[in-house]
Formats: structure tokens, C-alpha cells, sequence
């Protein structure tokens, strides 16, 4: 943890408009808003950390409102009225003085809100705009022309901005960038590309300082290297930290219900949400994934039988809707909203005054920030209250809640620039203006993320941007930027340029699929699709791998209702209401983030201390006690692998708790060992905490025999050849190479306007992917993609941690039958869809299916 | 279900990285005992005659010149699957049935050696490119013969299937593919597929995508799902009915 800001530091004074300001309202100015400005005045960049409601978007724009002021006020007085006003005769002096960079544009549009009306009651004479991707094209013209003092936009916005001839007059003014939710921003792609974009206004604007705005994370001075340009060794801003608010009160739901063992739906704690809803005014219900959000919405809606106001929040639902949602929550109509992470992040709804997080909190610092989203004030506590869905997300819950009590954080370490990113930005620099190589190598090397990015691997983004990069040298002529004879890289044609403003970004989302009700075809269930109307009410968009699993006839829930499986056609599934009460397709697609590596390490040590089980409820408590007895618990450090026989099959199941994506790529590559140790492998299903395989090979007697060796099995060289051969055919890699395909510009989402069907272009890449991989496998692209997997869908940076931590430490225990640990993960074979990805074994059992129906 | 039965070409071994896995299916088209091949090529072993179908030959060099720079190998590995099969079966006739090359202009953006490479896939047998709607003339300096439509015996061999009631064609076009869905799960496929009068083969080009069979392109040839579709694995073809395949 780092020091707050020295105290010493003399308060700078406010300006008399400031005092009178804050006097009016009886507030003293926070000691971190101070300190802010205290670091701007000296010329610093600065890193605020700060809970919610610590005032820390006033405390960001305090030092330029304090600045445009007083220049001002020394001279150089605006013309009256400020806007409104444009060409060359009237551009102001002074010209974009700050740029605020936020993750969401609503939040953009929200803030400019809150910062306009202490602007008007200061009477400053201030420019403020917002600018994203809904600002009507006349009103981004005039804004490159005449810029206000303060813009308010996002990463892709800046890209855009500085991908263009007159980036340098924009930005040449500009003095302070305020980079806001910092922390979100930093941990994806988009961070990398914002990072890019930052030094270039660094380059562009000399005097340039930063302030950024977090939440707590573990480690602020990596996040405070963001900040600042990497020249000459290790920079990073200044840290600011704010007070911290009042403690929290967090606590897990102490059911009167039974505890299930497995699932999602916290079905069982119903009527006690249900109940905390009631005793509140206003409760934000958090949970996981969007189909647990369906769920959930569903259940209370139908034991509603005091007609709360409660309302679904998921980012599948048209935007209208969930417009309507946010507007309702804003007028403090809502008694309660069940939502995803959707609302995770920083618009202020007035009086939430508890959280209810329903299932796996995930990670610490992720619960600290939902807990946040109650009550704004930071001198009253939070109240949240943790619903478990099933005995291991107690143990889950348990330890967040320690967690949260000793304000631990677990935020993922600052990314490594992406090489489709720094593809994207080269082209963008080329679209801007003519570059030299090693200028730009320097620019990007002073951005944090990319501080230790080789010149080959530089080299090989220019030259992918180029020519597309290959070995074989054949499209020199279709060239997108060359090199002239002064040594300048610039773009090929303004088509180019063109091409290069509709596909800026790093957001690729996956390929979507409409939902559209229409009625029912009547009794067929199944057959050639047609005959059904088309058109339909758009209900929201869901994940065609999703979609791409159903056969007309299934059910399932979206928007709040159950719905039935009629037919696809095009970008389109057709559904009608179904009459069924419960669908008959459970959607758990796992939630995006997996069990924080911090807190699983918390819940393995719980496991193998006894002396804390008190702590937890009577059932769990009593199910490790059987399970002690049944069979055993790790101790420190060990992983336990049981086998046992059931009806017909044998199973192996171990409990790394690594999460869901690290754990499915684990049962890919047992499986093909297992397969090659002729153990004859089914299957496998895993969940956060553990990993079940089952096959027809008799594991307790391979292993006692030994004929199968478990520490070869988990081997750390299954990440080796095995891998290689996996990544060949892997749906989840084709998905990563696809984003990385489109990030880096070789697939285009829209040409002339026109977004390609993603169908489409899924198609392409996967063929792409196939080809490339052949006859160029270091090609930057596959690199990209590989780096990629190593921390997204596959995980399999955290699979290497853990069979490198297990290693001689496997602890090995055959039994007759089941375990009392064994049990969740094995109730959801067959409840559950197969994990994993789909192998062509799917192939062979379907057809074996076919001939045994015609066997009868 | 159709006249399936496995037909156990020579298997040679489990070692998969021999580069490529060798068994097929034998499909029995009006009368006609083909082996469809893993590669998505079709044997007749009666004739010696090896079929292949939308090669899309410089798809990757046609995408490039409209702006997505695509890895330029597709031409080389297409050829290379080809000379793979054309190796193993040792064909007198090879018929590419239409849709061989991306575009006209593809034939001139042909690499040297990939040119050299097409020339000694032919040495020695009887080549012939069928027209197809990409590729509707003849090519320059790509060898063997050209035609629009060939008839051996009880088949006809061309590039778009002419439609319901034709007995005895082989024809590409459509890029067959097939869906099926267990357990919740969905694996797509390159397929043949046929209903014992007529065949549909798959597309053998590396950048070639499918169309699903039980889109509506394929009621113009098939009667109803009155078809099966075989799919092709990594070690075998499975059969399934078109009724089973989801769209």
C-alpha cells in the first residue's frame, strides 16, 4: 500500500469562486481533491485511489477548472456565451484544454451532466462537450474546428481523433487527460489501445499531465505507471489515496432452507431475497451471467405478490429497454434491479441501500466494487448481503467476505500490449499523418503496456499493416501504407483511411444472433424451417454458439419469459412463448471472469483448516466432515485426484480450483492423454472448483497397477504437443484468433458503412485460422492470438500455475463410490450442457444414437 | 438410411501425422460405387477417376486485391491436399468440377510454382476443368481440357446441379455442410451429401466456406430431406439423415 498524500503538502488555496462554492454547500474541500490539485499545479501526473462517493470525478476536474479560471481571470477573456460561435476568426486562445476518457459513453454523457451544473453555479466560464459515437456528424466537424475547454469521450473516440490530419492542432493545446474507472479500462484490449493513444497526446502535447481515477486495486504503483510516459527506466505518477470510507457490513445469507449442492439459480434462497427486498428501499440484485439474471428476474416476478417495482438489467436486452430500466432507476422508481455486470460500473442511481450478490462474488475487489454500488456515501457502510447458490460457493463467500474485511485486493496484474492492437494503432498513425519507424517504435514504447515490446515484434505489426506480414511475399501491390524515399511510412490510398475509421476498436463482440418472437408454428417440432412468419418483436441478441446448440422445439428463458426454439434464419432465431413453465435448456455459459486466483488460494486453505470450518453453516460444515471421513482433504498445497466406479463408467475428479476456463482446458488435454493411455475417456464437465472425467477404462486398477502414473498425467508437458494438437481445433482458439483477425484489420466488421454478417465473417477467420497456422505458424497474428488465449477463453497461463504448484504433490485416493466433494461437480453431467468444447466423439455417439432408435 | 458401409480404404496405421488419415465411405449413386474420400475428393474406381469440387483456386490473391490482405497460401495448400489424394489413388482422370479458380483472372495470378506444381499433377492423365459460375471460360496456361457438362456412363458430371429428377449427377456448387446438435452441443461439418440419384459434393478449396444442407438452395435438389449427408471427421465419415441436421 502506498502512503497517502503527505499531509505537509501545503493546501493550495481555492480561488475565490472555489471557497464560496463549496462554503455554499457547507463542504470542505476532500484532502485528496487538494492533493490533486496541489500535484496538478506542480506539473505532475497523479493517480487518485478512491472508494465510491469518494467525490472523485469533482476532485479529477478540479485542478483545470481552477486553471481555466485563472487564466481567464489574468486576461485573455472568453467571448460571452462561449459556444455557439465558429470558423477561424474566432478560435479561442487557449484551444481543448482537457480530455476525459471514459469506459462506458454513458458515463461520459453522465458526467458532463454532473460537471455542468458546479460549472453554472461558479459562474466559470467553461466550455464543456461530450463526443461518442451518437454525436451527430455536424457537431463533431465543429468540434475539430473549434474545440471546447473540456471534451468528455471515449478510447475508441480518441483513436479517431488522433488518426486524423488535424490531431496535431486538436491536441496541441491540450494540457491534462482525466482517464476514468482506470481500473476496468486497464485490464482489456481496449487499455492497450487507449495506452497508444495516450502517448501520442504525450508526444503532441508536451506539457502534458495526466490524472487518473480508480478504485482500490492490488497494485497501484503498477497502475500509476499507466499514467505517465516509460522513458529512461520506470515512471509512474503520483499516488493520491483517498480516506477510506466506512467499513462495509457484509454478510452471507444464513438460509433456513437446505443447501443445494450444485447449480446456479439459488432457487432455494427465493423467498428470503425476496423477503431483503421488501425491508429496502432500493436493492440492486447482482448476479453472474445473463441467463442466472433471466432466471432470477422470472422467480420473483412470480411470488410478487406485493407488486414491487422490480425491474431486469442484462447487456442482451435491446438498449431501449435498458434505457428505460436506468431512467426508471434514476427517478428512484424501482424497488429493485436484478443485473449483471452491466451495472458494475460508475453511473449514479440514487438510493441503493443494499446489494444483494447472488452466487460466485468471484474476486474481492470485483465484490468491493458491487458493494459500492450501495449507499454513495461514504461515511455511512455499504450493506450487502452474499446468497450462495451451492455448498462450494459458501466456502467461495466465506472467503470474500474475509477478504473484503481486511481490504484485500485481487485486481489482475497491468496487461501486456497486444500485437493487434499495436496493429491497429500503426495504421491509425499512418491515416494521421506520415511516420518514421523508429520514432513510432519510441512512441509505443513509452505507453506502460508496451514498454517492453521488442523492435522484431514491432517490425512485424508494420509490416502486417502493410503487406499482411507473410513469408511469402506476394502482395507488395495491394500494399495498405509503403515506405517513401523519405523514409516515411504513409497510407496507400484515402480508401484506406476510410477503411481503417469504420473498424476502429478493440470491442469484438461475439457473433450475435437476434431474438425474435413471432407465434407458434403449431405441433411440428421439428422439420425444414419455414412457414414461420417472419419480422417479429426484437426481444435482444444472444451468443450464437448459444443459439447454434438448440433444435427447434427446446426451451429456454431470455427476456424475462420462457421461450420456445422455432427456427433460424439469417442473423435471426424465431421463438415463440412456450406454454412450459420450466425450459428445458439450462443456459449456464459460465460467467466471464473466473474465480480470482487470490480467492481460490483462500478457499483451498480453508479446505484444509478444520479449525476455521466453525465459521461456516452447519450443512457445509458437516459435508467436509463426511467428506474427511469418506475420503480425505488436501492439505496445503496438494491437489486431490479420488477415483471411483459408478454404474457402468469410471470417473477421476480433482479439485484444482482454478476456474471454469482454466479447468475446461485441463479435461481437453486429459482427455487426449487418457485417450492415448487406451482409458478409453467419455467425457469430462468442469466447473469453478473442480474437474470430472469419466471414461470405460478402470482408473483406481490402471493407476494401482501401474499402468498409469497420475503425476504423468498431469505432467506440466501436456502444455506441450498435447496443447499444440488441442489449439489445432479448438472452437474457443478460432474465436480468439477471429478477435485478433478483426482488432488487427485483416477482417473488416464494416465496409462502407455496412456491418458484415458476422456469420460470415466467422467463417472466414476459422479457415483463416487453419491456413495461417499451416504454412506461417509464427506469423504475429497467431502469436497474437496465442498470447491471448494464454489469459482469455483458455486460460492456460493459470493452468501452467497450477500444474507447476501441484507438481509431486498429487495426492491419490481410489474409492468404491462417489465422495461427498465429488457430488456437485457430478450432478451436473448431464444437467449441465457437455463442457468443454464440442469433439467430434458428439459425432460418433449421435450416429450410435440413430441406429439404436432404428434397432428400436 | 442410405447404402452405407464403411469401405476401410487401406487404412495405414493410427499415425495421423502421416498428414493425412486414409478411410472413406462408399456412396452408391445410381448404381455407381464411389468412395467418398476424407479429403472431400470422390473416387470411382471403376474409371479411375478422381472428382473434386470448387477448388476457389487465388480466392486468398481476389480477397487481397479488394483490400483484405488474407494469407496468400490458400492456392499452394489447396494443391497440396490434391497432390495428396491424386498420390494415394493414382488416378487416370482428375475432374475439377467448376468453381476450380476464384475468378477469371485468378488463372494469371497463379504463382510460378504453384503453376509448376498444378502442371505435374496432371503429367500423365487425363485433366479436365468443368465451368463453373466463377470460372465460366477457359483459363490460360492451366492445362487439360475444358467442359461445361461430362457424361460417363449411367453420370453426369457438372458444376451446378440442374435439379429435382435428374438421375446420375455429380455435382459441387453448393458447399455442403451439415449441422448436428447433441447434447446441447453443435458440430458443423464439410459433407457429401446425396439421396442415392444424385450427389452434391463438398468444396475442397482451403478458403471455401459451407452452406448449410438444409438451407433452401438444397430443395432444388433434393426431395424434401429425403438425403443423408456425410459428414466428414477426422478419421471418418458419419451418415446421417438430412432430417436429423439442423439448420
Amino acid at each position: 500500500m502506498s502512503e497517502p498524500a503527505p499531509l505537509e503538502t501545503p493546501a493550495p488555496d481555492l480561488p475565490e469562486p472555489f471557497a464560496r462554492w463549496f462554503a455554499g454547500r457547507g463542504w470542505a474541500p476532500r484532502p485528496h481533491q487538494l492533493a490533486l490539485l496541489a500535484a496538478a499545479q506542480a506539473g505532475r501526473s497523479a493517480l487518485l485511489i478512491a472508494p465510491t462517493g469518494a467525490g472523485k470525478t469533482l476532485a479529477g476536474f478540479l485542478p483545470t477548472l481552477v486553471e481555466l479560471f485563472e487564466t481567464r481571470r489574468r486576461g485573455a477573456k472568453p467571448p460571452a456565451g462561449g459556444g455557439g460561435l465558429f470558423g477561424a476568426a474566432h478560435r479561442r486562445p487557449g484551444g481543448l484544454h482537457t480530455l476525459y476518457i471514459s469506459p462506458l459513453k454513458a458515463l461520459a454523457v453522465d458526467i458532463a451532466r454532473n460537471l455542468e451544473r458546479p460549472v453554472a453555479e461558479m459562474g466559470l466560464p467553461v466550455r464543456i462537450e461530450t463526443r461518442t459515437g451518437d454525436t451527430p456528424q455536424s457537431r463533431r466537424s465543429r468540434q475539430r474546428r473549434d474545440p471546447p475547454d473540456i471534451l468528455l469521450t471515449t478510447p475508441e473516440q480518441l483513436a479517431l481523433l488522433l488518426a486524423s490530419a488535424d490531431a496535431p492542432y486538436l491536441f496541441g493545446s491540450l494540457r491534462r487527460v482525466v482517464l476514468d474507472e482506470l481500473h476496468a479500462l486497464v485490464t482489456s484490449k481496449r487499455g492497450d489501445l487507449l495506452s497508444l493513444g495516450l502517448s501520442r497526446l504525450f508526444a503532441a502535447a508536451p506539457g502534458l499531465t495526466t490524472v487518473g481515477l480508480s478504485a482500490t486495486v492490488a497494485d497501484p504503483e503498477e497502475l500509476a505507471r499507466f499514467l505517465v510516459p516509460q522513458r529512461d527506466g520506470v515512471a509512474q505518477a503520483e499516488i493520491v489515496q483517498a480516506a477510506a470510507g466506512a467499513a462495509p457490513i457484509v454478510e452471507m445469507l444464513d438460509t433456513a432452507e437446505h443447501l443445494p449442492w450444485a447449480g446456479h439459480s439459488a432457487a432455494h434462497a427465493l423467498a428470503e431475497i425476496y423477503g431483503l427486498i421488501g425491508r429496502h428501499r432500493t436493492t440492486l440484485v447482482f448476479v453472474n451471467t445473463r441467463s442466472q439474471a433471466e432466471f432470477l428476474f422470472q422467480a420473483l416476478w412470480r411470488i410478487n405478490e406485493d407488486g414491487h417495482a422490480i425491474a431486469l438489467h442484462h447487456g442482451s436486452l435491446d438498449v431501449a429497454q435498458r434505457r428505460k430500466v436506468e431512467a426508471a432507476m434514476g427517478e428512484g422508481r424501482l424497488r429493485a434491479v436484478v443485473c449483471t455486470s452491466s451495472l458494475d460500473l460508475g453511473i449514479d442511481w440514487g438510493d441503493v441501500d443494499l446489494v444483494i450478490n447472488v452466487g460466485a462474488p468471484k474476486g474481492a475487489s470485483r465484490l468491493t466494487q458491487r458493494i459500492g454500488r450501495a449507499n454513495h456515501r461514504l461515511d455511512e457502510p455499504s450493506r450487502a448481503v452474499l446468497v450462495p447458490a451451492n455448498r462450494f460457493e459458501v466456502l467461495e463467500c466465506r472467503a470474500a467476505i474475509d477478504a473484503v474485511a481486511e481490504n484485500a485486493q485481487d485486481t489482475p496484474p497491468l496487461r501486456t500490449g497486444a500485437l493487434d492492437v499495436l496493429a491497429q494503432h500503426v495504421l491509425g498513425c499512418a491515416c494521421g499523418a506520415p511516420f518514421l519507424a523508429d520514432d513510432l517504435f519510441d512512441e509505443v514504447r513509452a505507453a506502460a503496456p508496451y514498454a517492453a515490446l521488442t523492435r522484431r515484434d514491432f517490425d512485424s505489426a508494420l509490416d502486417f499493416v502493410a503487406t499482411g506480414g507473410y513469408a511469402l511475399k506476394a502482395y507488395e501491390r495491394f500494399a495498405k501504407i509503403r515506405k517513401g524515399a523519405d523514409g516515411c511510412w504513409r497510407v496507400t490510398h484515402p480508401r484506406v483511411a476510410q477503411r481503417y475509421r469504420l473498424n476502429v476498436g478493440t470491442i469484438v463482440e461475439e457473433p450475435m444472433i437476434k431474438i425474435r418472437l413471432v407465434k407458434a408454428r403449431g405441433a411440428a417440432t421439428r422439420g425444414p424451417a419455414g412457414a414461420i412468419g417472419r419480422g417479429g418483436k426484437l426481444l435482444g441478441e444472444v451468443e450464437e454458439y448459444f443459439v447454434e446448440g438448440l433444435v427447434p422445439g427446446d426451451t429456454f428463458l431470455f427476456a424475462g419469459e420462457v421461450l420456445r426454439y422455432e427456427a433460424l434464419a439469417e442473423d435471426s432465431a424465431y421463438v415463440s412463448r412456450a406454454t412450459a413453465e420450466d425450459p428445458k435448456v439450462p443456459i449456464y455459459a459460465g460467467g466471464k471472469f473466473p474465480l480470482s486466483t487470490y480467492l481460490a488460494a483462500r478457499v483451498r486453505d480453508m479446505l484444509a483448516s478444520p479449525s476455521t470450518w466453525r465459521r461456516l453453516p452447519d450443512q457445509v460444515h458437516g459435508w467436509l466432515d463426511l467428506q474427511r471421513a469418506r475420503s480425505r482433504l488436501p492439505k496445503p498445497g496438494e491437489l486431490l485426484v479420488e477415483t471411483f466406479p459408478r454404474s457402468d463408467k469410471h470417473y477421476l475428479v480433482c479439485y484444482p480450483f482454478e476456474g471454469r476456463l482454466a479447468h475446461q482446458t485441463l479435461g481437453m488435454l486429459l482427455t487426449r492423454r487418457l485417450e492415448r493411455a487406451r482409458q478409453r475417456p467419455l467425457g469430462f464437465v468442469a466447473n469453478e472448483y473442480a474437474l470430472a472425467v469419466w471414461g470405460l477404462g478402470d482408473l483406481s486398477f490402471a493407476v494401482k497397477r501401474g499402468a498409469l502414473r497420475l503425476s504423468e498425467l498431469f505432467d506440466e508437458d501436456m502444455l506441450g504437443d498435447d496443447l499444440e494438437a488441442w489449439l489445432a481445433e479448438s472452437a474457443l482458439m478460432k474465436r480468439t484468433f477471429r478477435q485478433c483477425a478483426v482488432i488487427a484489420g485483416l477482417i473488416e466488421r464494416r465496409s462502407g458503412g455496412e456491418e458484415k454478417s458476422r456469420r460470415q465473417v466467422t467463417i472466414s477467420t476459422d479457415l483463416v485460422y487453419d491456413v495461417l497456422r499451416r504454412h506461417q505458424p509464427d506469423h504475429m497474428l497467431l502469436r497474437a492470438a496465442r498470447a491471448e488465449a494464454a489469459t482469455g477463453l483458455l486460460d492456460i497461463r493459470r493452468l501452467g500455475l497450477l500444474l507447476s504448484r501441484v507438481r509431486g504433490r498429487i495426492v491419490h485416493e481410489p474409492l468404491s463410490r462417489v465422495s461427498p466433494l465429488a457430488v456437485p461437480v457430478m450432478l451436473e453431467i448431464g444437467r449441465e450442457r457437455v463442457a468443454g468444447e464440442a469433439s467430434e466423439a458428439l459425432l460418433a455417439e449421435a450416429e450410435a444414437d440413430l441406429v439404436r432408435e432404428a434397432m428400436g | 438410411m442410405m447404402d452405407v458401409r464403411a469401405a476401410g480404404w487401406g487404412v495405414a496405421g493410427d499415425d495421423a501425422s502421416a498428414g493425412r488419415a486414409v478411410a472413406g465411405a462408399v456412396l452408391v449413386v445410381a448404381g455407381v460405387e464411389l468412395v467418398a474420400d476424407l479429403s472431400g475428393a470422390l473416387w470411382w474406381p471403376e474409371r479411375r477417376m478422381l472428382l473434386v469440387a470448387d477448388l476457389h483456386l487465388e480466392k486468398g490473391s481476389a480477397c487481397a486485391a479488394r483490400g483484405s490482405l488474407l494469407p496468400p497460401f490458400d492456392t499452394a495448400d489447396t494443391l497440396e491436399r490434391l497432390a495428396w489424394v491424386v498420390a494415394y489413388y493414382g488416378p487416370s482422370v482428375v475432374v475439377a468440377l467448376g468453381d476450380s479458380f476464384h475468378d477469371t483472372a485468378g488463372t494469371e495470378r497463379l504463382a510460378p510454382e504453384d503453376r509448376a506444381h498444378l502442371a505435374s499433377l496432371q503429367r500423365g492423365r487425363d485433366w479436365v476443368w468443368i465451368a463453373g459460375n466463377h470460372d465460366p471460360e477457359p483459363g490460360r496456361d492451366v492445362g487439360g481440357a475444358f467442359a461445361r457438362v461430362l457424361r460417363f456412363g449411367p453420370l453426369v458430371l457438372r458444376h451446378e446441379p440442374a435439379g429435382l429428377g435428374t438421375v446420375g449427377e455429380i455435382a459441387g456448387h453448393l458447399h455442403p455442410c451439415a449441422r448436428v446438435v447433441q447434447r446441447g452441443r453443435s458440430l458443423t461439418r464439410r459433407c457429401f451429401a446425396t439421396d442415392g440419384h444424385r450427389l452434391v459434393m463438398p468444396a475442397f478449396g482451403a478458403y471455401t466456406g459451407g452452406l448449410n444442407v438444409r438451407h433452401a438452395a438444397f430443395d432444388t435438389v433434393f426431395d424434401g430431406t429425403g438425403f443423408t449427408a456425410h459428414l466428414i471427421g477426422d478419421n471418418r465419415l458419419y451418415a446421417f439423415p438430412a432430417s436429423r441436421c439442423v439448420g
